[in-house]
């Protein structure tokens, strides 16, 4: 076995703006499963990152606990890194992002770590808009448990064992579109194409950007029968529509007929280019995108791709009206502005 | 793309990149594999059975598997594989127990070899265990050729050449030495089934016409010739002040023993730059360490006689111009320079001479005067006489010589046996899994990060004062070792089955080299292009999948691969495999007995 990649790459590989090729937004070889989704999603954060030019000090990757968990350890090594208590990933980003908000924070967890113990810190998190990416890598099972059905699992859905789940799943990106996120997205580990756009698109957002990406689990839910496995999911994956991610500056060439195109323009100009987009959806208006999701459900389709966005959202730092510097930046003089001025305080309460 | 057809043993025989351009086809992983392992006597056989010399290549190979080694291709230096030959030479056992032993039933042939060179004695070695009656023929008293009369001592200790030869002459070979063949005639007179010509190139050139040369020729000699004096002891001295000119291999090897015999102030003067002389950037480097000087860009305009004797030479000085690809040597204008010289030295190149060869035998003769001789199956228009080696299309080196020998020797055979000689046997091939458990496997698929070792050297002070003094030492067996890890196994191979992928991208994360790629089929232009990172060496082979199940392709560049079998490893469903390929070149003694390929 494997247990350090070897160190040599293509001699030619590319370097992006800031003078690095891909594998320096490489992480520790993994040790999952051979042919977890998840490993494919991290190679997909790997190549986002890259193509963004983004400093990897300038990273911070967050975790709960679960198999999704440990991937943080197998992208950019040379970022920050958090590993936190099962399911209580968001309340840590919080607290990091309200601390530094120079950072770009990507929170990574599981249907496990999100669903069930985590699911209360996930809707707060989301209702609170903290800009961040969250990035659910969801198998429908609990992998690092040997495969009991997740709180995802859909009905119906026999595990390896053969048990055919018969509660209803959690269906995270209604939920969160349901509960305000202000950037909704769904995909598939194996359709990179698609996968690593989104991510770049949900990075380059300003608050909340949540995409659930579906990541079968080889070892216990990739059997028939399971809803969640590779092939199923190839069988029934519906895209909303092709989504390219052109940064700034670039002049935009077209060979999609009128109207079946729509441009997003990002906050730093940069531009999402969206195609084809599935008949009567409009990303920016969130019963259109509930009922693109649940009109898949009804043909049991799974829909991919971008979901629904707020163009203009206000994050978290905007709704409270904290400083706009990381508090590390800070004085001591300004953190700790004493006695007197805490009686100030004090007084405008009584 | 069509999809790769890896039946055919010539797509992964390729990806061995070592192997196929030795001339032998030397499987050398394999070989390289067992030095690590410490079976140095059985890696001595995998040499032995392919290039017949590891001991005396194992130091003086032109070795032109370095350059092709993909290790030079992922960092700066290939894997020190000639080097790697001779720890297997310098600590093997008993190699002879594995070796055939006489007498050898006859088979009632008889073959005469002319020349005990190289190529002679792989034909020789190749037939005799066949129960064919060798005669070898050679005008000096030991077998070897130009191994013996043109290879220093320093660079090929005499022990090591011996050795080697005469595991070959054991074999029961009946020895003419001593003795010229003066006519193909008679020799082809005395009834012999086959005559193989193994000559070599034994005419070094000169400068006949240059201003006193006549006058100077007691102190001019030609290259080749003052080499085999100086290897045969008939010459033991030269002048303090030396000039040697030309800038191949043989111009080295004149300077270095030069400087053994007394030469001080010893000089090499070139017509061409520096960077295109044909010698060995390691054999230039061994001559300027040892104080010589290499000049270049100086041609030689006149020897220069002082009192009757030879005082040193001028020289006008060039520069190199490019028309068209074609390199033309122009006077800078700058005034001739003169160097002095007790003693030159011309090694400014050697050619093949043929005057023994009777021109009415039905060898046909080109316009240069060369034999026309079938480059597959070395036969010249007599279906009796083969030639090989230098002889065959002029001067190159040891290994290409052996190459030539084996392919001859299989044509001997087959024609003695009645028959078609164009039918030549097919390699032995042999494609196995290394997988041992679920992320095991048989080979140290583990990447060593080590540069390039160096091979040590004896101090300059004892190897200048004895010509016999070999200067490398060789590797020790750590050093061997850990050179040995830099091999990349490029023969075990990345194997795809389509029907397994289920497309998971894990190998194409993985990949550390970025080597694999899932993608839509097209052109191979246009797929070169659309690989992760695009494939630009055209010399290494795409290898293209049959269509996938998303109507996608695996495609993998061949070109940078570790071979660490992270593929494999990280692959779900064992699509990819890492098998080791066995290549060998099929030689005389299997010619008969199998099924025979176009």
């Amino acid at each position: 076995m494997t247990y350090v990649r070897p160190k040599f790459r293509h001699p030619e590989l590319k370097k992006n703006k800031l003078g690095y090729t891909v594998s320096y937004y490489e992480g520790a070889l993994s040790t999952l499963c051979a042919g977890c989704g998840h490993d494919s999603i991290s190679a997909a954060i790997v190549q986002a990152c890259y193509d963004l030019d983004i400093e990897p000090h300038k990273v911070a990757k967050l975790s709960g606990i679960g198999c999704s968990s440990k991937t943080p350890a197998y992208f950019l090594s040379n970022s920050h890194g958090f590993n936190s208590v099962h399911g209580r990933m968001p309340s840590v980003a919080t607290g990091a992002n309200l601390a530094n908000r120079e950072l770009k924070y990507i929170g990574i967890s599981g249907d496990g770590d999100s669903a069930s113990i985590g699911m209360g810190q996930f809707v707060h998190v989301i209702r609170r808009n903290l800009n961040m990416l969250y990035i659910v890598m969801n198998n429908g099972c609990y992998g690092l448990t040997k495969g009991q059905d997740s709180a995802t699992a859909d009905p119906g859905s026999k595990n390896k064992t053969g048990h055919v789940n018969t509660f209803q799943s959690i269906d995270l990106s209604s939920l969160a579109i349901e509960l305000g996120a202000t950037f909704v997205a769904q995909s598939f580990s194996g359709d990179k194409k698609q996968l690593v756009p989104l991510i770049k698109a949900a990075m380059k957002h300003t608050g909340f950007a949540f995409i659930n990406v579906i990541s079968p689990c080889v070892t216990f839910n990739n059997n028939v029968g399971s809803t969640k496995s590779y092939d199923y999911v190839r069988e029934h994956v519906e895209a909303t529509g092709t989504i390219d991610f052109v940064p700034e500056m670039k002049e935009i060439t077209t060979d999609y007929a009128e109207g079946t195109m729509e441009h997003v323009v990002m906050h730093d100009g940069s531009i999402i280019e969206l195609h084809k987009l599935a008949q009567g959806w409009d990303p920016h208006s969130r019963i259109s995108a509930m009922n693109a999701v649940q009109l898949a459900k009804a043909k049991n389709e799974i829909l991919t791709g971008l979901l629904y966005m707020e163009h203009e959202s206000q994050e978290l730092h905007d709704m409270l009206g904290t400083t706009e510097k990381p508090l590390n930046t800070l004085g001591k003089d300004v953190l700790c502005p004493g006695a007197a001025k805490l009686r100030e305080l004090n007084a405008t309460l009584r | 793309m069509k999809p790769t057809d890896i039946q055919n043993p010539e797509y992964f025989h390729k990806v061995v990149d070592c192997q196929y351009a030795c001339p032998a086809h030397t499987p050398v992983p394999e070989y390289i594999r067992l030095i690590a392992e410490g079976k140095y006597t059985e890696a001595y056989m995998i040499n032995w059975d392919s290039n017949v010399f590891p001991g005396v290549l194992g130091r003086t190979c032109d070795r032109p598997c370095e350059p092709a080694c993909r290790r030079g291709r992922v960092e700066e230096e290939p894997v020190a594989i000639c080097r790697l030959k001779r720890v297997a030479a310098d600590n093997k056992g008993d190699v002879q127990q594995h070796m055939p032993h006489g007498p050898f039933a006859s088979n009632g042939k008889k073959i005469a070899l002319i020349g005990a060179g190289p190529a002679s004695l792989t034909v020789a070695r190749d037939l005799a265990p066949l129960g064919y009656e060798i005669h070898l023929y050679d005008e000096q008293k030991k077998g070897g050729g130009f191994m013996r009369s043109q290879i220093p001592s320093f660079r090929l200790p005499e022990s090591v050449l011996d050795e080697e030869v005469n595991y070959i002459l054991d074999l029961g070979i009946q020895k003419h030495f001593n003795q010229y063949v003066s006519s193909l005639k008679e020799i082809l007179e005395m009834g012999y089934d086959a005559v193989f010509v193994g000559s070599g190139a034994p005419r070094g050139r000169d400068l006949p016409d240059l201003p006193g040369r006549q006058e100077g020729a007691a102190n001019i000699h030609i290259g080749i010739n003052w080499l085999a004096s100086v290897a045969f002891e008939h010459t033991s001295k030269i002048g303090k002040k030396v000039i040697v000119l030309g800038g191949g291999n043989t111009a080295m090897d004149c300077c270095r023993t030069s400087r053994r015999l007394g030469g001080d102030d010893v000089k090499v003067i070139v017509r061409s730059p520096f960077a295109e002389m044909k010698a060995s950037p390691w054999e230039k480097e061994d001559a300027m360490h040892e104080d010589i000087p290499i000049i270049d860009n100086h041609v030689p305009k006149s020897f220069v006689i002082k009192d009757g004797k030879l005082a040193g030479m001028t020289f006008e000085k060039v520069h190199a111009v490019y028309e068209n690809g074609k390199r033309k040597l122009v006077p800078t204008g700058d005034e001739d320079v003169f160097f002095q010289a007790d003693d030159v030295l011309v090694a400014i190149g050697q050619e093949n001479s043929f005057p023994w060869i009777e021109r009415d035998l039905g060898i046909e003769f080109d316009k240069w005067n060369m034999p026309v001789v079938d480059a597959v199956t070395y036969c010249s228009t007599n279906k009796k006489v083969f030639f090989g080696g230098d002889a065959a299309f002029g001067p190159k080196n040891v290994i290409t010589a052996v190459a030539h020998g084996h392919q001859a020797a299989i044509s001997i055979h087959l024609a003695c046996e009645g028959m078609d000689m164009m039918q030549r046997p097919a390699p032995h091939v042999n494609l196995v899994s290394q997988k041992m458990g679920i992320h095991e496997w048989s080979y140290d698929s583990t990447v060593s990060d080590d540069e390039r070792f160096v091979v040590p050297q004896a101090d300059k002070k004892v190897t200048l004062v004895n010509r016999k003094q070999e200067v490398e030492l060789g590797f020790d067996r750590l050093h061997g070792f850990k050179e040995a890890q830099r091999c990349l196994n490029c023969d075990v191979q990345t194997v795809f089955t389509e029907s397994k992928c289920i497309e998971c991208d894990a190998c194409m994360d993985i990949c550390p080299t970025s080597c694999i790629t899932f993608t839509v089929n097209e052109e191979e232009d246009q797929l070169r292009e659309h690989t992760k990172v695009p494939a630009h060496n055209k010399e290494q082979e795409l290898y293209v999948s049959d269509i996938l199940p998303t109507k996608r392709v695996m495609v993998k560049d061949e070109n940078v691969c570790l071979h660490c079998g992270l593929c494999a490893e990280r692959c779900p469903t064992s699509a990819w495999d890492m098998k080791k390929f066995f290549y060998n070149v099929t030689k005389a003694v299997n010619a008969c007995q199998q099924e025979t390929v176009m």
